[in-house]
């Protein structure tokens, strides 16, 4: 493992941002521009009142950054209006989650996050109605082969990603937070239970703020393949300061929640990784309470991949190893997904198109 | 120190090595390549060009390097990456210089929010800047290079930059993209000046650069102040015409052909509005290029038509 990349190091304590040399800024630059966490250091910087003590060639790069996160803020705000309306009529709660949901709710871990999908959440029998409603309202579902269209119908926890006819927003509908065939199991109608409304609108809700947390860590380590895995832990730690700062029971109904969601497994690494990346303040006695620590030699195995796939995707970041581990999360994220039986066609499937069908480039 | 300082094995081993820190207008790019058209035309067309002293920052880190495996021996390609992230597919490798110059195109225009920047070519005469938005095919670029042969100073032929804070176009002043039967045209136009390999059969056509006069290079940190905005097109036989064009129209067709128009929200709006409020905004019509060169060097410095 590299020592410390200069990202985490200015993520986690932003004051050490006063004394770089512009050798550093380069490589700063560089990290948060292939992390996707530009808009982030940025508002560290404004935050922390760094500006007067960076370069300009560096602030041309941050403030270039922040426009385009800006802007998104107003895209994203207005695309959710329009998703409101398409959907007025349908009497089905509409639940945002992950990016869209932080930013309605004006959490801060929405502040400089870069991001351009929006996430959806409801009940499998509505998706139907809802999926038939936002297409009359210019929303159609990507361009992908019979075998992807047939892939994600059938086992995924989404249908085909929407996009806008006109203005090319793109929605992922989801009617459950992880595949039908993954592991775990976390009950939707469960996480409907909970969902709590977003001011100033009608019928518009995200999850609960333990329910939030939880979706964000099973994405992060159950789920997802880790492109954007430091943005992603970003998330986790500032959602985690921020709900355990307001809340004293917050610790203890996160853990009771996560058991009975059954994710009590991707929130210990949630826990974990945030706390040893970028030293979130989790309480000791809720670690341990939590025991989900998987056996000695696969706890020590799996820290040596997640160690370095949570580092930004930057060669100055990898050692000999990242790129292999890197590789088996990826194979883990399917493995978890599905069965053995349906992963090992899919994967040759997805490996032959890929080799041989440009066009093919889905998942 | 100046690309031209190098001998072309110095600067094609170290472009190879640890690349070398080019200075374009405002950006500087961290280049790296072992292709040798990569090597040849960068220091025949940038031969005017800085090369930095201080390695210690640059805007854009960029490498051009050939496909490995077995397409190395019967296709061989060129692949772009943009600080060790790939995201474009790989050209022929006979395109890689091409390439190059897209690339940096789009590494500018996708990185650098703090400008305004409209798909147009500029160039500049006594602190006075013409802006040349115009579809491609319109003869834009040819106009753009038979102007900056006769004592106009080229800014850009493709990236107009301008700065949100005074509204001054910022000059880039790289090579000029000439694209099918506009190569021969300013070969034969401008004898005297700099023509990089020709490409052929790219996306665009054949496809080759002009190298930008000496006096626009060296003053790439001079800003112009925008003050046309002229739609060239070029028709065969036709009577030369300038004409006045709606300032509304042209919000619109800069606007939609803006790289970050839309990004820069009301920003954007705004800089747009006042760019046109303080341009004089013309079509223009040409079959001839030195008529063209004769009309700019007597443009109207207010609203009325003097053809």
């Amino acid at each position: 493992m590299k020592p410390d990349c200069i990202l985490v190091t200015a993520l986690t304590d932003p004051g050490i941002m006063r004394s770089l040399n512009l050798k550093q800024w380069d490589l700063l630059i560089r990290q948060a521009r292939n992390a996707n966490l530009s808009g982030r250091l940025n508002t560290l910087c404004h935050e922390n009142g760094l500006l007067e003590h960076i370069p300009e060639q560096a602030i041309n790069h941050l403030s270039s950054a922040q426009i385009l996160a800006d802007r998104q803020v107003d895209t994203i705000r207005w695309e959710v209006n329009r998703i409101q309306q398409a959907l007025e009529r349908l009497d089905v709660p509409v639940v945002l989650l992950k990016g869209a949901a932080y930013l309605l709710s004006g959490l801060p871990a929405a502040k400089g996050r870069i991001f351009t999908d929006i996430d959806l959440l409801f009940r499998k029998k509505e998706i139907d109605a809802v999926e038939k409603t936002l297409l009359l309202f210019g929303w159609f579902p990507t361009k992908m082969d019979e075998y992807d269209q047939r892939y994600y119908r059938t086992w995924m926890h989404e249908i085909p990603p929407l996009s806008h006819i006109k203005r090319h927003s793109v929605l992922d509908v989801h009617h459950a937070i992880l595949p039908e065939t993954a592991s775990l199991h976390p009950d939707t109608e469960k996480l409907l239970e909970n969902i709590i409304p977003v001011k100033g609108f009608d019928n518009l809700f995200t999850l609960s703020e333990v329910d939030m947390v939880l979706h964000s860590a099973t994405h992060l380590f159950h789920d997802g393949e880790l492109e954007n895995g430091l943005r992603d832990l970003i998330d986790l730690d500032a959602l985690l300061r921020h709900f355990s700062e307001n809340n004293p029971d917050f610790w203890n109904d996160i853990v009771l929640r996560a058991h009975d969601l059954e994710l009590s497994r991707p929130l210990y690494y949630a826990f974990k990784y945030s706390n040893k990346l970028l030293n979130t303040p989790i309480p000791k006695n809720i670690l341990t309470s939590l025991d989900q620590s998987p056996i000695k030699p696969l706890a020590w195995f799996m820290d040596r991949l997640f160690s370095r796939a949570l580092q930004p995707d930057h060669a100055s970041c990898d050692d000999g190893f990242t790129g292999i581990a890197r590789w088996l999360l990826y194979v883990r994220s399917h493995y978890l997904r599905m069965p053995f039986q349906l992963l090992l066609p899919h994967l040759l499937r997805k490996a032959w198109m890929r080799r041989f069908n440009e066009q093919d480039t889905t998942i | 120190m100046k690309v031209s300082e190098l001998s072309p094995a110095e600067f094609s081993k170290r472009l190879k090595r640890r690349g070398i820190y080019l200075k374009t207008g405002p950006f500087i790019s961290h280049i790296r390549s072992s292709i040798p058209a990569v090597a040849r035309n960068l220091s025949l067309l940038y031969s005017d060009h800085q090369l930095m002293t201080s390695e210690d920052f640059a805007d854009f880190h960029i490498e051009l390097f050939r496909s490995r495996g077995l397409r190395r021996w019967y296709r061989p390609q060129v692949n772009f990456s943009f600080d060790g992230h790939i995201p474009f597919k790989p050209l022929p490798l006979a395109q890689a210089f091409p390439m190059f110059e897209w690339t940096l195109n789009w590494c500018i225009a996708n990185h650098s929010n703090q400008y305004l920047i409209l798909h147009a070519a500029a160039i500049e005469k006594d602190g006075l800047a013409v802006i040349l938005p115009a579809p491609p095919g319109t003869g834009k670029s040819t106009l753009c290079a038979g102007l900056s042969s006769r004592g106009w100073r080229l800014l850009s032929d493709e990236l107009a930059i301008l700065r949100l804070g005074d509204m001054k176009l910022l000059p880039l002043a790289r090579p000029i993209n000439l694209k099918n039967d506009s190569i021969d045209i300013m070969r034969q136009y401008t004898p005297d000046a700099t023509f990089g390999q020709t490409s052929h059969d790219t996306a665009k056509g054949d496809v080759a650069h002009m190298k930008p006069s000496t006096d626009s290079v060296i003053r790439s940190d001079e800003t112009a102040t925008p003050t046309w905005i002229i739609f060239p097109k070029y028709v065969a036989n036709e009577n030369i015409s300038l004409t006045l064009r709606s300032k509304a129209q042209t919000f619109i067709y800069a606007a939609e052909n803006a790289f970050n128009y839309s990004a820069l929200g009301l920003k954007g709006f705004q800089a747009m509005e006042h760019l046109i409020d303080s341009c004089h905004c013309y079509d223009f019509i040409y079959s001839d290029l030195d008529q063209a060169v004769e009309q700019f060097n007597s443009l109207p410095l207010s609203e009325e038509i003097t053809p």
